[in-house]
């Protein structure tokens, strides 16, 4: 499928998704929808970069609230000098773009970096924000921020449907670019990347210009989807900003989903998000870490390629068992020996 | 007389040691050069220094007339400078198909454009050129050693190169294995690559190459026509002692 009909067609599902969001007639699941909204954005960004190049990144909250914060800064600045308010689409781009930067830079000073110690960098990355963010006064510093959240918008109704709409619309372009990115020269260089890099470059692949695309990538659309949260939440504090819920879940869903294609993150993003929605309403917001936990442990167990790769393992068994068959023939039933195992076997991706 | 590479006085150290000491080495075109030399002479690294994947301190490396110093490792490859690994590095996560498709994608469809169709078409005849063609949506784990050398070679020459170094292809294989790479790597050459092959296998080095250089601790000793360089008696005390 090309990328217009599959970008139409996301379209018509998320048309379906806001239709059933209203036929609710419950304004919380809009709330609660757009939650799971965000982190399906969160958690495709993340799987980019993450997922494709194999780069672990526990900075999602940084990249997170660089979008929030910019936003807030906007908000100040026109309430002290009684401009026209932004419209919410300009807010989400100059979110994305302040991330954007801030991705470039983070890919290039970790360009040498890799694995375990890439990952303490990011880590790294987020507490230095934080730590310039709570000094910084202007933005509420480590007080927080009120933004005023208007009651309706023309045209929609209330003010939390208009959000939904964004972060829904947002979603469906994240999942698009994912899944161009993934049929693309690009997403190829990006998997050579993930797999060898001394033989990307050996292939031709500039490894160095294609990290620092991810990191760009991935970095723009967290803070996109950073952007309009300051207005869902109504009042940003600098803590629960840079939380490490957003790092862990960003990094759970699509591990649970599987990592290799824009579906996992999605399916990641829906199951964990609506689980953990759930939790927070019967139960309390606090077990959704313990959820987080539980699943991670079963599925590194149960399916350590997410479930997209659970899928791929029983399709591919089958087509195996046909095979094997095949070449057996109906009267022996015993499958021919296993050609032995290279050496590469024993390091899955 | 310029040749396609022109290797001028390279050194290379790793701390205190001297891994490649003022290696001179002049590559015509179309030749086919065997290199050889006792484990740890340094060999490898020579291929990692004209490859860009190590940096070497001195000297120059010159490759179709024109100075490639500090060049990254890709430029070099895109400009015709493929080389094989001597442990297979095959992308893992990527289907043999996808395998050579990366160099396609990275080089030739980089060089001028070509549908993707015609990218498809020119993957399957590379696998189908070094036996791969029935294994194409099979991943690198499925094959065998010397399946996983030939993907290695296959992913090299998708590069199109002018200049191919096959570090250390034959490793661990049969001789029909080895005929059939040798075979192949002949055929290359037919076509118009020049080709530089690093091998331990003497028979196979010695029906391959049409000139022998000898590296023996960071040092060329011997540079010419196969048997002459046999006979010298400084590779024969390197190679037997004395």
């Amino acid at each position: 499928m090309r990328t217009l009909p599959f970008f139409l067609i996301s379209l018509v599902v998320g048309a379906a998704v806001f239709g059933a969001a209203v036929g609710i007639g419950n304004e919380y699941a809009f709330f609660a929808g757009y939650v799971v909204l965000q982190y399906i954005v969160l958690s495709t960004a993340w799987n980019i970069l993450g997922g494709y190049c194999g780069y672990v990144n526990f900075g999602t909250a940084a990249f997170f609230a660089m979008g929030a914060y910019s936003t807030v800064a906007i908000y100040k600045f026109i309430a002290d000098h009684d401009l026209y308010r932004m419209p919410m689409p300009v807010l989400v781009l100059i979110g994305g773009a302040v991330s954007a930067v801030v991705g470039f830079g983070m890919g290039y000073l970790t360009l040498r970096l890799r694995g375990a110690f890439f990952a303490i960098a990011t880590l790294a990355l987020a507490v230095v924000l934080q730590t310039l963010v709570v000094n910084w006064d202007y933005v509420g510093g480590s007080r927080g921020a009120y933004i005023i959240r208007p009651e309706t918008f023309p045209l929609i109704g209330s003010y939390i449907r208009y959000l939904f709409l964004i972060m829904l619309l947002l979603a469906i372009a994240a999942l698009t670019i994912a899944r161009l990115i993934e049929r693309s020269r690009l997403g190829f260089g990006f998997a050579t990347i993930r797999d060898d890099e001394l033989a990307a470059e050996a292939s031709g692949v500039p490894t160095l210009r294609l990290k620092l695309i991810a990191t760009t990538i991935s970095g723009a659309l967290m803070g996109m989807a950073g952007a309009p949260y300051p207005y869902y939440i109504g009042y940003l504090q600098p803590d629960s900003t840079f939380g490490l819920d957003y790092a862990v879940n960003s990094i759970a869903m699509p591990l649970i989903g599987g990592t290799t294609s824009w579906l996992g993150p999605l399916i990641g993003a829906v199951l964990l998000g609506s689980l953990q929605q759930l939790a927070t309403v019967t139960i309390s917001s606090a077990v959704n870490l313990l959820i987080v936990g539980c699943l991670l442990v079963a599925f590194v167990i149960i399916a350590p390629n997410g479930i997209i790769g659970l899928v791929h393992k029983y399709i591919q068994r089958k087509d195996d068992d046909f095979i094997g068959r095949r070449h057996v023939g109906l009267d022996a039933p015993a499958a021919p020996p296993e050609p032995a195992p290279s050496a590469t076997a024993d390091n899955p991706p | 007389m310029t040749g396609l590479l022109e290797v001028d006085k390279l050194s290379k150290r790793f701390g205190g040691f001297v891994a490649l000491d003022g290696i001179s080495l002049s590559v015509p075109a179309g030749e086919r050069l065997g290199l050889i030399g006792p484990n740890g002479s340094g060999k490898s690294t020579l291929v990692n220094c004209i490859c860009g994947t190590l940096r070497n301190e001195e000297g120059s490396v010159r490759f179709d007339g024109r100075p490639i110093d500090g060049l990254p490792a890709h430029r070099r490859t895109h400009i015709g400078l493929a080389r094989s690994f001597q442990l297979p590095r095959p992308f893992v996560s990527l289907s043999l198909l996808d395998n050579v498709r990366i160099p396609l994608l990275y080089t030739v469809e980089a060089r001028a454009h070509h549908s993707a169709q015609h990218i498809d078409e020119l993957c399957h005849g590379l696998l189908r050129e070094v036996g791969l063609a029935d294994k194409a949506r099979r991943l690198p784990r499925d094959l065998t050693q010397v399946e996983m050398r030939k993907l290695e070679l296959a992913r090299a020459m998708a590069a199109e190169p002018k200049l191919l170094i096959a570090d250390e292809a034959m490793a661990g294989l049969t001789h029909s294995e080895i005929e059939d790479i040798l075979t192949l790597l002949v055929r290359l050459n037919e076509q118009g690559v020049t080709v530089i092959l690093i091998e331990h296998i003497m028979s196979a080095v010695m029906s391959f190459s049409r000139r022998l250089v000898v590296l023996v601790s960071g040092r060329k000793i011997a540079d010419g026509p196969p048997e002459a360089v046999m006979r010298d008696p400084e590779v024969e005390r390197a190679y037997l002692g004395q």
